[in-house]
């Protein structure tokens, strides 16, 4: 029976939602077990969440100094040596997991599979390209390990687990680079929920017409207690920092409810969000391609319905 | 520093409609227009600006591929690069077996710096530069939206879903780019005439005796699940009572 490895992705902090939508993922494959390991410094709190996961054997925690900060070049020797005990290791298909696997997969001498958005058998599964314009079944031949970043737009987060899985301190006696420094991070939505993990999801275009405008979108937002995205056109216009991008080239999201104000729907936008629940768009234009993928359309000004909304929902 | 390689791969245009063939083989390339991977482009400006600040004295640009690869090649010599190395292979590689054949390139032209584009836009893997980084045991900064060159190390400014990352790497080093890294210049009919007499090397992928076997099969090329069109509201009212018949609202 084999076993699976699955890395943490957390702020030091929190655990991300992200890595509850791997376990989904896991479960689907029928392992004997599997772990997940968190690497990191002080951060017991973060496996005590891991460890709640619904299907998790155990957590392996790797503190260290040098796991601080999630740097490719200081985790990847250390989920190669890992990987020697497992026949898959996992990441979320994030900037995280997309940057660390990778090169933790060729250290261990082995291909990597991107964006897992189904598992059709032991080592076959489903991943989108050009953009999600087609899938792809792809098939690990025997003699391998599975290195696989799991699409979290395509899993749900695994519940809870009814009781907590062990959590044991690992020490990995592993050479560790200094080429590579963290200096810092720069956060742009501040408090809000998570763009990539939230259950609610309104955002702007080109349509909102400037930064000082985007405040009705916040606003609306902070009523519903929905993160705020935006369209690449916003981002490149300025309005907005470039992490709140939705779309190929910034986030991929699948919320109960995403709403789009101004936002004409180019294709790599709807790539974006087309795995979300219920898609709802408000723009001037009749003509506007967002309307072909929506599941309820408005046709109107942004100006108009945000205020006119705001009110309907209650003061 | 002396050298930068930059790698270019040859997709289909960004602007063609991808079609799945009916049998499920792959999707149309047959008579598509075909470019450098925008993500390589940007790639390849970044290389050129640095080697215009004076920062460095040579740009290479290397594909993997068929012949057909030249005409890539030669845009990215006529955007301004100084020569050209086109590994010879059938098909193309998936991105293990293309990070073995640069670590074989960079082995023998010893680049300060490797620079690709994040990710192809036909495959989406996003693999390449860190799998490279692995194999040669240097730094990889990834999704770059900034770099700055210092003291033979680079400051580079990372795109992360949090927001915006900062790491310093020693060079050697391989950097990846993320859109917003620059935007890359038009190439004009003169430079294309020019880039016509600029070195091209065709060297058989045989010779540098990596192993480029696929790490997996693929089959099975499908058109994803479309979504269907939805309902049109008149005003707002209609809207939140939509919204509160499918329970979407508290």
């Amino acid at each position: 029976m084999s076993k699976i490895l699955i890395i943490a992705e957390h702020d030091g902090r929190e655990l991300n939602l992200s890595t509850a939508k791997v376990a989904s993922c896991a479960l689907e494959l029928s392992a004997a077990s599997t772990d997940i390991v968190v690497f990191g410094n002080a951060c017991a709190d973060v496996a005590e969440a891991a460890a709640g996961i619904e299907g998790i054997s155990r957590v392996l925690l790797a503190e260290r100094a040098e796991n601080a900060a999630p740097l490719a070049a200081i985790l990847a020797p250390q989920i190669a040596r890992l990987a020697d005990d497992y026949d898959y290791v996992l990441a979320p298909s994030t900037t995280f997991g997309k940057d660390v696997l990778p090169r933790a997969a060729a250290l261990a001498g082995c291909g990597q599979i991107s964006d897992i958005m189904a598992v059709l058998g032991a080592r076959q599964f489903k991943r989108p390209i050009y953009a999600g314009n087609a899938i792809v079944t792809v098939e690990v031949p025997e003699g391998c390990k599975v290195f696989g970043t799991v699409r979290v737009a395509s899993y749900k987060a695994a519940p809870g687990a009814a009781t907590q899985a062990p959590i044991e301190a690992i020490e990995l006696d592993v050479e560790l680079p200094a080429h590579t420094r963290f200096i810092e991070l720069q956060s742009g939505s501040g408090d809000r929920p998570d763009l990539q993990t939230a259950r609610r999801v309104v955002s702007g275009g080109r349509g909102v017409g400037s930064a000082e405008n985007f405040r009705i979108i916040f606003s609306l937002a902070d009523k519903l207690g929905a993160a705020v995205g935006a369209s690449r056109a916003a981002v490149d216009a300025g309005f907005v920092p470039n992490d709140m991008q939705v779309g190929q080239t910034g986030k991929i999201i699948a919320p109960e409810l995403y709403i789009a104000f101004g936002i004409s729907g180019a294709i790599q936008h709807l790539t974006g969000i087309k795995d979300a629940g219920t898609i709802v768009a408000v723009n001037k234009d009749p003509e506007a391609p967002i309307f072909e993928v929506a599941d309820i359309g408005l046709v109107g000004d942004l100006f108009e319905v945000i205020p006119e909304l705001d009110k309907a929902l209650g003061g | 520093m002396q050298k930068i390689l930059v790698c270019l791969k040859r997709v289909v245009d960004y602007n063609v409609r991808i079609r799945v063939k009916p049998d499920g083989s792959g999707v149309v390339t047959d008579g598509v227009k075909m470019s450098i991977n925008p993500f390589d482009e940007i790639a390849l400006e970044e290389a050129l600006r640095i080697r215009e600040r004076g920062d460095a004295e040579e740009v290479i640009v290397l594909s993997i591929g068929n012949s057909d690869w030249q005409q890539q090649l030669r845009t990215g010599l006529a955007m301004g690069a100084d020569r050209a190395i086109l590994v010879e292979t059938p098909e193309p590689v998936q991105p293990l077996a293309a990070a073995r054949v640069i670590r074989a390139i960079v082995e023998r032209e010893q680049p300060e710096l490797v620079i690709l584009g994040k990710q192809a836009i036909d495959d989406d893997c996003n693999q390449t530069g860190q799998m490279l980084a692995a194999l040669w045991d240097r730094p990889q900064a990834t999704f770059a939206s900034k770099v700055e060159l210092q003291d033979g190390k680079a400051r580079v400014t990372r795109e992360v879903d949090a927001g915006l990352e900062l790491i310093e790497v020693e060079l050697p080093a391989v950097i990846t780019t993320d859109l917003r890294l620059n935007e890359p210049r038009y190439v004009k009919l003169p430079d294309i005439m020019k880039a016509k007499k600029k070195p091209l090397e065709r060297l058989p992928v045989a010779e540098l005796g990596v192993d480029v076997e696929p790490a997996c099969r693929e089959s099975n090329f499908e058109a994803p699940a479309a979504r269907s069109r939805g309902i049109m509201v008149s005003d707002v009212n209609e809207l939140v009572a939509a919204l509160r018949d499918r329970g979407l609202l508290d």
